[in-house]
């Protein structure tokens, strides 16, 4: 799962995407997650590293990055695999 | 390497240019303590969910309606709305405070007398009161507010056989501009059944009339309606000394007034939108002091305000159950308090505070109750800072009616603590128990075994 390209994300926690001019914004650890999807990191490597940074546990997290990517999606900022495909 | 604080991840749509349904966000800082008693504490000893009444407020709220009306008016007297909130360590908090007793049926007339207000000091009210509790409250010489002509008729007779003259007032409904009119209760000002009601009292000796009563609706919005109802009243009190020259002992304008929560639907939030005590008072002393009375033969003015004297006195702390995603993305938190135990939430907006520290980042949620009931709803629209499972939650402005129009449905009901002066809890109605509800229970014989 990728995060489109043309989606920009400022170091404020804002989140524009041009294609369509929506605009989000997303807290400290919602920035910290896009970044590392853009980045093209597995939700593994996302899951391990925010274990290890943050006072979390893995079932917490994995349960809210479940949420927080079906969000991405919903909200659009995801590539499709239809596209990937392309 | 120190880790860091975690919050789960937001992401939220930026609208610009409209207010969207779920409005401002709500709080910008956490409750984490209520009059010095840690939330976290208080449900760790208590449970959650649990009902907080502040006495420092409740006190301080009252001491405000007095002097709104007292600095107004020679002769004021409160009575407690038991309905409102008839846990008896609130009642006694009114009771120490002067405040008389308002009941509305023959269970809260025996709470009222068990609390130990004496019967000539508790106002008997409501289209429901039975001959035996008639037959009590006369021997009391309590204050009877007769609501139909058949207890007018059931008193007279009572009189007649108890050989006693019971005090009673006659409660008076009436157009006061306001919508809906509350009509069902007492006899109309308009179309002469009050004067009728009058008139059948006055022709016989073996009654008492002492008072006129009306109680115009509730969460009024409009202080002009009181002055209204004052004047209405004060016109018939007027009329009863110049066709039968008595004197009419007291005034009384019923309870109403809004307390500062917020109905749904309003623009504007309750704080901003609810009448002042002082603008009520200036509404109805006004109107009686102008009506014509002579100076020395003012009537008592009697207030039964329970809604505005409690509500921000009393808190509900609850935990979080859980987080799920509704199908239209929208973030829905379940509470493990519902509409069970905080009936208010059909018709506020009520205010919720998280109980810990957050970032400055929100999320649009619906919050739900816990029960398996589609209609439990909390907040059909409210923005919070992302909340996890066991974080707590205080929700505010609760101490009216909450405590009395609660179910026992699905749920036991909670425990509710008083917080005194000096900010010591004490524990005042325990949590419920099975066996608080089995005890009421009985099996027949027959039912008790089976097999499966």
């Amino acid at each position: 799962m990728n995060i489109k390209k043309n989606i920009a994300l400022s170091d404020t926690g804002f989140v524009f995407n041009p294609s369509n001019g929506d605009s989000f914004s997303t807290n400290p650890i919602g920035m910290e997650i896009i970044k590392m999807l853009k980045e093209g990191k597995s939700t593994d490597e996302i899951k391990s590293h925010v274990v290890k940074n943050y006072m979390t546990d893995d079932t917490t997290f994995e349960r809210d990055l479940y949420d927080f990517v079906n969000m991405l999606t919903k909200m659009n900022l995801v590539e499709t695999d239809e596209k990937k495909k392309d | 390497m120190k880790k860091l604080q975690y919050e789960r991840p937001v992401i939220q749509r930026l609208n610009t240019g409209v207010m969207n349904k779920f409005g401002t966000r709500t709080e910008y800082a956490p409750v984490t303590h209520i009059e010095g008693n840690a939330v976290k504490d208080l449900i760790k000893e208590y449970g959650s969910p649990l009902f907080v009444i502040s006495q420092r407020v409740i006190e301080q709220t009252l001491k405000d309606a007095n002097r709104a009306f007292k600095t107004r008016y020679p002769k004021v007297q409160f009575a407690w709305s038991y309905k409102t909130n008839y846990m008896n360590a609130v009642c006694n908090v009114f009771h120490k405070n002067g405040s008389w007793g308002e009941v509305v049926s023959g269970f809260e007339y025996q709470k009222a007398l068990r609390n130990g207000v004496p019967g000539n000091k508790i106002i008997f009210n409501g289209p429901d009161k039975a001959e035996n509790e008639l037959r009590l409250a006369i021997k009391n010489n309590s204050m009877i507010h007769i609501d139909h002509l058949d207890e007018l008729y059931l008193i007279k007779e009572l009189a007649t056989e108890m050989n006693l003259r019971p005090k009673v007032a006659i409660r008076v409904n009436m157009d006061t501009g306001i919508y809906p009119m509350w009509d069902r209760f007492g006899f109309n000002y308009e179309n002469g059944q009050a004067w009728d009601a009058i008139n059948k009292i006055m022709l016989t000796d073996k009654i008492d009339l002492v008072g006129l009563h009306c109680h115009i609706g509730t969460f009024m919005l409009a202080p002009s309606a009181y002055a209204v109802a004052a004047a209405k009243l004060s016109d018939l009190a007027l009329g009863i000394k110049k066709k039968f020259k008595k004197n009419i002992q007291y005034i009384d304008m019923g309870g109403g007034f809004a307390s500062k929560n917020t109905l749904k639907g309003s623009y504007l939030q309750g704080p901003d939108s609810s009448p002042s005590f002082d603008q009520f008072a200036e509404a109805i002393t006004t109107a009686i002091l102008n009506a014509g009375f002579v100076e020395n033969e003012l009537p008592l003015l009697i207030l039964e305000t329970g809604r505005a004297l409690i509500d921000e006195a009393g808190y509900l702390l609850g935990t979080v159950i859980s987080n799920k995603r509704l199908s239209d993305g929208r973030r829905a938190t379940i509470m493990d308090f519902g509409v069970n135990i905080m009936f208010t939430s059909f018709w506020y907006d009520h205010k919720i505070s998280p109980a810990q520290e957050f970032s400055q980042y929100t999320e649009d949620a619906v919050l739900y109750g816990p029960l398996c009931m589609n209609i439990d709803v909390i907040r059909e629209n409210v923005t919070l800072p992302p909340l996890k499972r066991n974080d707590n939650v205080v929700v505010h402005t609760v101490g009216a009616y909450n405590m009395t129009q609660w179910m026992q449905f699905i749920a036991l009901r909670p425990a509710i603590v008083m917080i005194d002066l000096d900010e010591k809890p004490h524990l005042i109605r325990k949590r419920e128990t099975l066996a608080s509800i089995d005890s009421e229970e009985l099996v027949p014989k027959h039912l008790k075994e089976f097999k499966l």
